[in-house]
């Protein structure tokens, strides 16, 4: 049986692990390859690193960084944050990513998504979707959540879909850095109008939040930072707890 | 012992790369190339491939002579090879991914897209399923069944004969995860992704 994956993600600027409350307000807090190699052998079933300024700062110490970790860590290594062009994926993987999610780009460019995953296969392209709750629907945002753009999240992921993504990486801007909880409603909407794999991102603050993830919001990962990465809880913990839920977990 | 990893161009190969060299430290060379004088006088040969079924047999046949260099290799001299993913896709006769397109024809049988059943289960099958080991095969050694490795694909492989089925895998239906027929070595699975029960596959594979 398939089992649904726990994803630790650690936001990196300049090289070392941070973590944004609502993407602004951030704290340095240590080094990413070890982070990683934490997760990884506490039983992460894959890495997220997420290089959150990116979009506007040199980006050379994060292909330093997936370098080193792809030495340690042998679980799938997804890698995003200021990924613009095939060249860019091409750089990461080569560093040793397995996956490369792409944001603002797919956005602007939806050839980018359709190119990338023809070129280097679906399975290594996940498209990250910042949404924003606007009335009854939701809107897509760019550049780390500070654009609007008018798209609605639900057509764009089904877009995104058709244009060779792998999986998505649903966030919601709503709840990112609050510790309330996903919001529900956007990722099953998103999750049951599309066939590929949803992965739930933004707000989680409990273990609960993560079962509710996977069993209402229907999601086939759950992807959360904070709570790991303070030590509130370890990936052993959750991993049992969502087993002691009934949701399967490679324990 | 020198081991080739068959670098043709196509996907990314760097995962596999550090995996083996992980397990390999100075004991055994990992060479990366498509020399096909190298992969001639390796020991073994590890083909990954990542992609679509079409753009890795297109990848392969674009390096002059690689084929046929394989082919010798594991058909003739009966050397140790292992694929992974669309490396033991290729190992069949015929894949369907995007057109249809001729494999190696080293064990029978067609590559088709998993029976997702209308929608009702997602696909690419992507992350950490248990492998059901139906036969011994010696890359199993010290492999505990039901041990969990990670996936992703959306086409499977479906040989013609039954026997050479080493594992298999539950999602959507029964799907073939493992096969085995003499020296050829294949896992759906990414072993170099599957943490450390995958590097102990890997170390089997080696230590063969």
């Amino acid at each position: 049986m398939l089992k649904n994956r726990i994803i630790p993600c650690l936001d990196v600027k300049n090289g070392r692990v941070v973590k944004g409350i609502n993407f602004v307000d951030l704290k340095d807090a240590g080094d990413p390859v070890e982070q990683a190699k934490i997760y990884s052998d506490g039983g992460a079933d894959e890495i997220c690193f997420l290089d959150i300024t990116a979009s506007n700062e040199n980006r050379d110490t994060i292909y330093e960084v997936v370098e080193k970790t792809s030495k340690k860590c042998f679980v799938p290594l997804t890698v995003g944050g200021g990924v613009r062009s095939i060249d860019d994926i091409n750089k990461l993987l080569n560093c040793g990513a397995d996956k490369v999610s792409i944001n603002t780009a797919a956005v602007q460019n939806s050839k980018v998504v359709l190119e990338s995953s023809k070129k280097f296969g679906s399975q290594c392209i996940v498209v990250a979707i910042d949404a924003k709750k606007n009335g009854k629907n939701w809107e897509v945002f760019t550049h780390g959540g500070r654009n609007s753009t008018g798209i609605d999240a639900l057509e764009y992921a089904n877009k995104m879909e058709e244009c060779g993504a792998g999986e998505l990486l649903v966030t919601s801007m709503d709840r990112d850095g609050t510790q309330i909880g996903y919001d529900i409603e956007l990722m099953s909407k998103i999750s049951s109008k599309i066939n590929i794999p949803v992965i739930a991102s933004g707000g989680v603050g409990n273990l609960d939040h993560l079962v509710e993830g996977i069993k209402l919001g229907k999601a086939s990962a759950v992807l959360a930072a904070s709570i790991f990465h303070y030590g509130n809880h370890s990936i052993k913990e959750a991993k049992e707890y969502l087993d002691s839920k009934g949701i399967p977990v490679r324990i | 012992m020198n081991v080739t990893i068959v670098d043709y161009k196509s996907g990314n190969i760097s995962s596999v790369i550090n995996s083996f060299k992980e397990v390999a430290q100075n004991k055994v060379k990992i060479e990366v190339t498509s020399d096909l004088n190298k992969i001639k006088l390796s020991d073994k040969v590890v083909l990954p491939g990542q992609g679509s079924f079409k753009s890795c047999t297109d990848a392969l046949s674009s390096i002059d002579g690689l084929v046929e260099t394989l082919n010798d290799f594991a058909i003739k001299d009966k050397k140790p090879l292992l694929g992974i993913c669309v490396g033991l896709q290729m190992f069949a006769d015929i894949g369907y991914e995007e057109t249809e397109t001729k494999g190696l024809g080293w064990i029978s049988g067609k590559v088709t897209k998993i029976d997702n059943q209308n929608g009702k289960y997602k696909l690419p099958h992507i992350g950490w399923n248990q492998i059901n080991i139906v036969k011994d095969s010696k890359i199993f050694k010290d492999i505990d069944n039901n041990s969990h490795m990670y996936f992703v694909h959306s086409y499977e492989f479906i040989p013609n004969d039954k026997n050479v089925i080493s594992a298999i895998t539950s999602y959507s239906s029964t799907h073939v995860c493992a096969v085995e027929k003499e020296n050829i070595f294949g896992t759906q699975f990414h072993p170099e992704k599957s943490d450390k029960i995958g590097l102990k596959i890997i170390e089997n594979f080696l230590n063969l």
